[in-house]
């Protein structure tokens, strides 16, 4: 094992080259097939855990407050993202109520909940029981997480019902806004990093 | 341009995983470090990839043919497709909104389908066309796969809020199933596919050059 960490392996076209330490803002392209084998990642552990933190508090505001609500002639009405992900439970399309749970909430949240437990630790320069599993499932979830996603739909269903009723955007949707922003930079795939300094 | 050694060349492979280039000298059979499994190429990749190409290129035509939701305002009723979303932010001059609706639903799936059996079929010729390219391609793929989600969950948000019973009630129909099933098969297509399949029959010929012209055809690209 010793003998091959300095090496990295382009995961597009298996080229082999040694690693190199980057400075600001620069990446590693495959020389072959230009796929980017790494970039510079500028946050520490510490910087990571707090932003970490802050997700996750942005999390519970993005869930448990209204994305937006309407009024209809003085009805009122107001969804959160759970509201939204029952309204496609019923009936046969069940299924899909499931992907959208997966994709807008729960692969979120297990993503949050693992950073912070493999960073406290990583902190205290160990590494985290079940370490191996964490950073395994954090791998598995990246592709399904798909809160970036869930932003822009939610704009644009702020614009779809603009034109039939009264829409005010809510603090969830703001909440998710800066949430989205915010696991770019977090759960993206520089935490493998944490393998080579633990 | 010389090229850098390759994996095979130096026995090693990467783990999926955690980025480690592993020994595989012993053939062992998962990571050291994180304890993923280890394959030299992802397993089945190219049927696999064709299977879930397949069953989502079939739950296309329903998801765009029904229905994926069911607006009621006021008494009368109306069903609405995907396309029909699309046209109506046209129609009212949201053409901004219309195009995103329209990339993210539509383009993106089409971009995908084609894109994904051009790559599927040149890999499976032996194709050494356009090898940069198709990684670029392959790269982009994986990149817009999951903006197709948007419709899902826009026809969600909606149905969630507008519920008024007579007054306004906005429901989702199996449209909208049948479009999830589309994007969920189309990324576990792309994750399927593996892009080093590209470049293995050139490194083959290679590693066994038959003439001294492809070496050299193959050395100045």
């Amino acid at each position: 094992m010793a003998t091959t960490d300095h090496l990295i392996i382009c995961e597009h076209c298996d080229c082999v080259y040694e690693k190199v330490t980057l400075a600001k803002h620069q990446k590693t392209l495959c020389a072959r097939c230009g796929g980017v084998l790494e970039r510079y990642n500028g946050l520490s552990v510490e910087q990571r855990l707090a932003l970490s933190f802050t997700a996750a508090v942005l999390w519970i505001f993005a869930n448990f407050y209204p994305v937006m609500s309407i009024s209809l002639k003085g009805l009122k009405n107001s969804a959160t993202l759970w509201d939204s992900v029952l309204a496609l439970s019923q009936g046969p399309i069940t299924f899909i109520a499931l992907v959208a749970a997966i994709s807008m909430i729960i692969a979120p949240v297990f993503q949050l909940l693992l950073l912070i437990w493999v960073l406290s630790f990583a902190l205290a320069n160990q590494r985290s029981p079940g370490f191996r599993f964490c950073m395994r499932w954090l791998e598995t979830l990246r592709p399904w997480s798909m809160l970036e996603v869930c932003l822009l739909g939610a704009m644009v269903a702020v614009f779809k019902l603009a034109g039939l009723l009264d829409v005010l955007p809510g603090i969830g949707l703001f909440a998710l806004a800066v949430l989205s922003l915010m696991m770019i930079r977090i759960a993206g795939r520089d935490i493998r990093e944490l393998w080579d300094i633990l | 341009m010389t090229r850098p050694p390759l994996a095979s060349e130096l026995n090693l492979c990467l783990c999926h995983s955690c980025g480690l280039a592993c020994d595989i000298t012993h053939d062992p059979h998962e990571c050291e470090r994180c304890g993923a499994p280890l394959h030299r190429r992802k397993t089945d990749s190219l049927t696999r990839t064709w299977a879930f190409l397949l069953a989502s290129l079939i739950f296309y035509v329903p998801a765009n043919l029904l229905p994926v939701m069911n607006t009621t305002m006021l008494g009368s009723g109306s069903e609405s497709t995907i396309m029909g979303g699309v046209l109506e932010f046209w129609q009212h001059g949201a053409w901004d909104i219309a195009l995103i609706i329209f990339i993210a639903s539509i383009a993106v799936p089409g971009v995908k389908f084609v894109a994904l059996t051009m790559l599927l079929v040149t890999v499976q010729r032996g194709s050494s066309w356009a090898l940069k390219e198709r990684s670029k391609l392959y790269r982009f793929v994986e990149l817009i796969g999951y903006w197709s989600m948007l419709d899902v969950i826009v026809v969600a948000l909606v149905a969630a809020l507008v519920k008024f019973q007579a007054l306004g009630d906005i429901e989702p129909r199996l449209g909208i199933l049948f479009f999830g099933l589309v994007v969920v098969f189309t990324m576990l297509s792309a994750m399927s596919f593996d892009p080093r399949l590209i470049w293995d029959k050139q490194d083959k010929a290679r590693n066994n050059p038959p003439n001294e012209e492809v070496m050299d055809e193959v050395a100045s690209h």
